[in-house]
């Protein structure tokens, strides 16, 4: 889970890969995470030709259309850049499971390989490869950390997540029953099985809310949506926002460091 | 109150329907979770080192690895010992002749009651209705199969069986059933009175009945774990002794049952070791007092050579059955053991079954999961359990590619209609040019999203795309700063 990083000069370009869903349907995040990047003096690259790294068919079981998909995301990325993704599962995706996905093909295999040794997830970047040091700027608060099942697993976002939220003075973050537990997002499994995932969602709205945390945070925009509106179908004006949304507001949006 | 599930032979088929039933059952739902809350705890106490976990997560997993390598061959050497030690060793390709093999051996020793300790491959083939059919009375004697069988259910889980029945209902069932007895909410009271039944039980008993955990080739020992003695009384006391298990159980030495061993009973229990460890290796010798006159071993298939033969597949068969999986799994916390219709439930379950049953009756139960992980993060011979509900997600909706059998149910849950959304998927995220023009549309045309949407909208509001695209913020603060 944890990969070593090596020692070497301080990247100056990144690629940004903002996924589907925060493309669409959480686009201020993207632009926050943009922002974070951008303040420590990193120039970052938006292909415009990126649609989705391929999740949803590859885990429906529609290999060859996640291939296809895949396929034209390895394209976007000509120089050896840093890929920066703002979510754990599409991150994971692409570091673990696009090597898979072209496995056994010479040619897209190595590169599969070699785009996934690129990937990090946004926390992971900011902690470990550029080791950002912050000063909290913001008021005294209380929040909750919730992290998809694969940020978790794949690329070890609740500890990323979890240090960065440690450098700020001002926050304190409570842990609700169940933390690690999914909450029922799962991609296609919200659709397919509706009883199951809105009871796991629902749990997860109420572990969070019982944090007695001012707000939740997410690193992956998946979670978020279905806890969110969850949240909302209940008319509770309790919700979350995107991890980078949330450090760029503590740390002084709009101010160079 | 719980909804009394159908309860033996329920079709996979009506899955959805049953989660839905479940997840509606406050009762349920919370027995469940406290249950699982319960065991997870005590797992976690027995792994305070992380690292020692992993370490021995590895060799449990490359035990079990070498074991399926080795399988054919292991078997052989298996059967060779056993009949060297006195044991008759009995094949049976499926659960009907597994059942057969056991009633001819029953009604040979005329037998009228067989006693059974736990064994969920017993539970697989259906063995208590066979021995019904053949009029033969066959007793659990696992203090949670009593109870389940008393009930006329199937287990929910397959450490435990009675998992999803409270201290009252169980009170209600004894005084109900069990003659001459009065109810009481007592534990220690209904553990006597289960007991005291059992007792007279296990010495009128023509046949005791078992299943394995550990089958050692090179020695021909039969392996039991137990906490009840439940077990080693089904195996010494009647004079027959009747062992039946899958056939990827097998390993090749006495040495390589000790790391499963302390795996299985920590993963499964938090227990660092059970009450009970039973090693049989043969009926009882001329100068022995105790142990059966006779011993069988009948070596189930049941199609467990379907994931065999794949090489993805076959690390289905690591599994040792702890039981960790379902411990920790979301989908079975909220839905209990019932729901999923099969012996083993659970994420084990949604991977094995498909085999046992074929996919046209369980295609639904490899998609009953988030993907979250926690089930190949516990379990203790590493099984990654995603990624074969991935792939089994593929079989159920394809054919088989060319040159390879197909499975059984291969394609079963194949759909034109599912063929074309995802067609359609690739073709727009395939064309960047046209995911922009869709991007566009779909945030002009935010107010139109439809207000319900499948299942999403049953407890959330609905989807809807953000104004502007982050491509387009991004366009627009480009000309912005020119
Ligand atoms: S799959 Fe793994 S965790 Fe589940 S029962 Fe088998 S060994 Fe235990």
């Amino acid at each position: 889970m944890h990969r070593d990083i090596p020692d070497g000069p301080r990247p100056t370009d990144v690629y940004f890969f903002a996924t589907c869903l925060v493309d669409l349907f959480c686009p201020e995040a993207g632009m926050d995470a943009i922002t974070l990047l951008e303040r420590e003096g990193i120039r970052v690259h938006f292909p415009e030709s990126q649609t989705c790294c391929g999740q949803p068919a590859y885990t429906s079981g529609y290999a060859e259309q996640a291939r296809a998909v895949a396929r034209t995301q390895l394209d976007l990325f000509p120089q050896d850049w840093p890929v920066i993704v703002p979510s754990g599962s599409c991150a994971g995706m692409m570091r673990h499971h696009y090597p898979k996905l072209f496995a056994g093909d010479s040619v897209l295999q190595p590169r599969a390989e070699a785009l996934a040794e690129r990937v990090f997830e946004l926390s992971e970047f900011l902690l470990r490869v550029l080791r950002v040091q912050w000063q909290d700027r913001g008021q005294p608060t209380t929040v909750a950390l919730h992290t998809s099942c694969s940020a978790r697993r794949e690329m070890g976002t609740h500890e990323h997540a979890r240090a960065l939220l440690g450098q700020l003075s001002g926050v304190e973050l409570v842990t609700q029953a169940h933390e690690s537990e999914c909450c029922g997002f799962g991609g296609t499994f919200s659709l397919k099985h509706p009883a199951i995932s809105s009871a796991m969602a629902g749990d997860k709205a109420d572990a969070l809310k019982a944090s007695g945390a001012e707000t939740f945070l997410s690193a992956d925009c998946g979670c978020m949506l279905n806890i969110n509106h969850t949240l909302q179908k209940r008319k509770d004006a309790f919700q979350g926002k995107h991890l980078a949304t949330f450090l760029l507001e503590r740390t002084g949006r709009g101010e160079k460091r | 109150m719980t909804a009394r599930h159908p309860l033996q032979f329920v079709p996979a088929e009506e899955f959805k329907a049953r989660t839905r039933a479940a997840t509606d059952d406050a009762h349920l739902r919370q027995s469940f979770r406290s249950a699982m809350d319960f065991l997870m705890a005590k797992r976690a106490a027995q792994f305070p080192d992380d690292s020692a976990l992993q370490r021995q997560r590895e060799t449990a997993e490359a035990i079990r690895r070498y074991s399926l390598a080795r399988l054919p061959e292991l078997l052989e050497q298996l059967e060779r010992r056993l009949t060297a030690n006195g044991v008759h060793v009995h094949w049976a390709e499926n659960g009907d002749e597994a059942n057969a093999i056991i009633i001819d051996i029953a009604r040979r020793h005329s037998a009228k009651l067989m006693v059974k300790g736990k064994s969920m491959v017993s539970e697989e083939t259906e063995l208590n209705h066979a021995m019904e059919a053949a009029g033969i009375d066959a007793l659990e004697s696992d203090m949670g199969e009593y109870i389940v069988q008393l009930d006329g259910e199937k287990p929910s889980h397959i450490i435990m069986p009675a998992i999803h029945k409270t201290k009252q209902q169980i009170a209600r069932l004894f005084a109900e059933k069990v003659p001459g007895v009065s109810y009481t909410e007592s534990v220690d009271a209904l553990i006597g009175i289960g007991r005291a039944v059992l007792r007279e039980k296990f010495m009128q008993a023509d046949i005791g009945l078992s299943g394995v955990n550990f089958a050692v080739a090179e020695t021909g020992t039969l392996c039991l774990v137990e906490n009840e003695g439940n077990g080693r009384m089904c195996t010494t006391v009647p004079r027959v002794h009747v062992a039946i298990t899958g056939i990827e159980k097998v390993v090749e030495k006495l040495e390589h049952v000790p790391p499963l061993y302390g795996l299985l009973t920590r993963s499964a229990t938090g227990q660092a070791i059970t009450t009970y460890f039973n090693m049989i290796s043969g009926p009882r010798k001329p100068d022995e007092q105790d142990g059966p006159e006779e011993v069988h071993l009948v070596l189930l298939d049941n199609n467990r050579s379907q994931a065999y033969a794949d090489e993805q597949m076959r690390a289905t068969l690591q599994c040792i059955r702890c039981g960790a999986c379902m411990n920790h799994c979301p989908v079975y916390t909220r839905i209990g053991g019932h729901a999923y219709g099969t012996t083993y439930p659970g994420p084990i379950g949604e991977i094995i079954s498909p085999h046992m049953m074929g996919l046209a009756a369980t295609h639904a139960l490899p998609t009953a999961s988030s993907l979250c992980g926690a089930c190949a993060e516990v379990c203790p011979v590493k099984i990654p359990i995603p990624d074969l509900l991935i792939r089994l997600r593929g079989e159920a909706t394809h054919d088989a590619p060319a040159g390879r059998a197909p499975l059984l149910g291969q394609g079963a849950a194949k759909s034109r209609l599912m063929d074309a959304v995802w067609a359609g998927w690739a073709a727009l995220y395939t064309r960047p040019a046209l995911y922009r023009a869709f991007a566009w549309l779909a945030t002009r045309f935010r107010a139109l999203t439809p207000p319900v949407q499948s299942g999403w909208t049953a407890s959330r509001t609905p989807l809807r795309p953000a104004p502007r695209s982050l491509r387009e913020q991004l366009a627009e603060r480009r000309r912005a700063h020119r």
